[in-house]
């Protein structure tokens, strides 16, 4: 290795230390641009002699993470911040030793993610909208993609095959292995990505008149079980939700493909709770409240039916990271709550008490943070990106 | 009796537009108005209604959505005396021509005389637009620049952002209103989604008060309009 990659390397350690001390965030990013701009090549460097799994979509990525690194056990090089460009990748590599690495990717990073990266895996979870003022539209993203896989014939791609977009951008690769797992959200994929004509769907298949079909032969599925290359496993999650079945299921494919030991991968996963903050029980004063991250249109349809009976809090903003535009709260089947009581909360809560007035959902909008009640039994709160953000800073574990 | 048709929301409906059909059926209802919601998917037949709503799309699927219209009863059902909202790559579909990936000159309806370029850049931010003295508010994400035709009168001049040219937005013909302004305009300008309910029922509307007119007055205040 080159002097030059050492002294990037221990700036990038040494900036985000210091920036943890002073109370500078989790200093991710920070320390991350220090290091790369000492040296450009310093995220090739640094997963030169490990081997490396990608995961990216548009929902799950943070979860399947953490399924993919938990499962694997030991030491193992993580973005578990979520800070997901390069900055965040070095930042979290340059920080561990080990010869492994999971990386949480963002979708548009992809392309040069793996050129730079090398990895052994790449897993696909899903394509659909979000942020759209700043990212790409999803199928410009789904052309990306393909670019990509194309030219990365010695990747393996584990991909949902029940994503039209997925299968899109991945049918054309060398290696790549099929999860069949649980895809609700069809809004983005309803016209063929090929043709522009419209899908059919069936209770388990899809198909075009263009011949743009679900792959015929899938490696991974779930019916009621879970099905990994051919061995059955009994999948018991702490988490909750199908779309995290989903998830798991990716995650264990991915493991397989490694030479993992699936059994011991599947008993670790089944025992992790709580994934960057969400899904378990925090304190908020005296009020406990358990945080559900939903950023889309699709990871919206996914929370709704894990909201429990309790107070239901629903914080929304727009920022640059959540995407400034909230048009697509009018996406969101928000009439699934007609009958409950909504309080709104975030910088953009008049946007959502508005989008539940037109879906005939009681809101009630509520400004000052202190006048909120203090209930029994524990709150839901759904939040999107940086809403969430800041409810995880507000509360505290358990 | 009020009938709003949501055209193709598979293929125009990136942005939450669908939310537009929403908001006139309910805004109806409210006043005890009949009111009722029709989703036309693609492939179905174009039913008889008293307003379709169309909504944004990407290239690929605003070019079918344009061919499938152009065979559809859409146009005759228009000169027959349906009303429209159109929306982004809706008002598009309304013109002459409009730009898809790898062609510049792909065929409207022709319903109104409005050509569409490519614009240099692409225009993402919030949108506000005079319309008879006051703000419409919304965002826009086109790549577009819309020229209309010397017959045809704007929707309103521009307030910030683009709109057609950055000069002036969308444009009205006789029943027909369209904007650059995405996703559910009519939701953050209730006072707009009155005047096209009332134009189209032929009545002059009871007010109601809603917390979607704190969501305009929020918005006017953070575009400065
Ligand atoms: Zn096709």
């Amino acid at each position: 290795m080159t002097w030059r990659y050492k002294v990037a390397r221990g700036a990038v350690i040494f900036v985000n230390r210091l920036a943890r001390r002073i109370g500078r965030g989790s200093g991710t990013v920070i320390g991350g641009r220090v290091g790369l701009a000492i040296s450009g090549n310093l995220l090739t460097d640094l997963t030169r002699d490990r081997t490396v799994v990608l995961v990216s979509g548009t929902n799950g990525k943070t979860t399947t993470t953490a399924m993919i690194t938990a499962g694997w056990g030991g030491n193992v090089a993580t973005n578990a911040t979520g800070s997901n460009m390069v900055q965040g990748h070095v930042a979290a590599l340059a920080d561990s030793l080990g010869n492994r690495a999971v990386l949480e990717v963002d979708e548009s990073w992809l392309p040069e993610t793996i050129v730079a990266t090398r990895p052994s895996v790449v897993t696909l979870l899903n394509l659909s909208r979000d942020q759209l003022d700043r990212a790409s539209e999803v199928r410009h993203l789904a052309e990306l993609w393909r670019e990509a896989v194309k030219n990365s014939p010695e990747v393996t791609f584990v991909a949902n095959a029940n994503d039209p977009l997925v299968v899109y951008a991945t049918r054309d690769g060398a290696r790549v292995v099929w999860c069949d797992v649980p895809t609700p959200w069809r809004l983005d994929a309803a016209s063929c990505p090929r043709c522009a004509q419209s899908l059919r769907f069936s209770q388990t298949s899809w198909e075009c008149e263009c011949g743009f079909a679900k792959p015929s032969t899938v490696d991974t599925f779930t019916d009621g079980g879970l099905t990994v290359r051919g061995h059955p496993l009994s999948l018991d999650l702490a988490l909750p939700g199908e779309f995290n079945v989903a998830n798991a299921a990716v995650a264990l494919t991915a493991l397989s493909v490694l030479g993992a030991d699936v059994p011991s991968a599947l008993a670790r996963l089944n025992g992790l709770t709580s994934v960057a903050g969400r899904y378990a029980i925090r304190k908020w004063g005296p009020r406990d409240l358990r945080l559900i991250l939903a950023k889309n249109p699709a990871g919206f349809s996914a929370a709704l039916p894990l909201i429990g009976a309790g107070e239901l809090w629903i914080a929304i903003n727009a920022r640059v990271a959540d995407g400034r535009d909230p048009s697509w709260l009018y996406d969101v089947p928000f009439e699934q709550l007609t009958g409950r009581k909504v309080i709104c909360l975030g910088e953009r809560r008049l946007d959502l008490a508005t989008r539940l007035f037109y879906a005939g959902v009681d809101a009630t909008v509520v400004d000052e943070l202190d006048s909120l009640a203090v209930p029994g039994a524990p709150v839901t709160v759904v939040a999107n990106y940086t809403a969430f953000e800041q409810w995880r800073q507000r509360t505290v574990e358990c | 009796m009020l009938t709003v048709a949501l055209i193709f929301p598979e293929l125009l409906g990136t942005y939450g537009d669908g939310g537009n059909a929403r908001v006139l059926v309910e805004r109806a209802r409210q006043r005890g108005i009949d009111a009722n919601l029709v989703v036309v998917g693609v492939g179905e037949e174009v039913p008889s209604a008293t307003l379709f709503v169309l909504g944004g799309g990407e290239d690929g699927p605003q070019g079918l959505a344009a061919d499938q219209l152009r065979v559809s009863s859409f146009a005759s059902r228009v000169e027959d005396g349906s009303f429209v909202v159109a929306v982004c790559a809706g008002l598009q579909i309304l013109g002459t021509t409009f730009c898809v990936e790898g062609r510049d000159d792909y065929p409207g309806l022709n319903l109104v005389d409005a050509v569409t370029r490519r614009a240099k850049k692409r225009a993402v931010g919030e949108l506000a637009v005079r319309v008879k003295g006051r703000a419409l508010v919304g965002f826009e994400n086109h790549g577009g620049t819309t020229t209309l035709g010397a017959g045809v009168t704007p929707l309103g001049e521009v307030l910030r952002g683009r709109g057609n040219d950055g000069k002036v937005d969308g444009f009205v013909a006789e029943r027909v209103w369209a904007t650059y302004a995405h996703g559910p305009v009519l939701a953050l300008n209730p006072w707009w989604a009155d005047e096209i309910l009332g134009a189209v029922l032929g009545v002059s509307l009871e007010p109601l008060v809603t917390v979607a007119d704190d969501l305009y007055e929020e918005r006017r205040g953070a575009l400065k309009v």
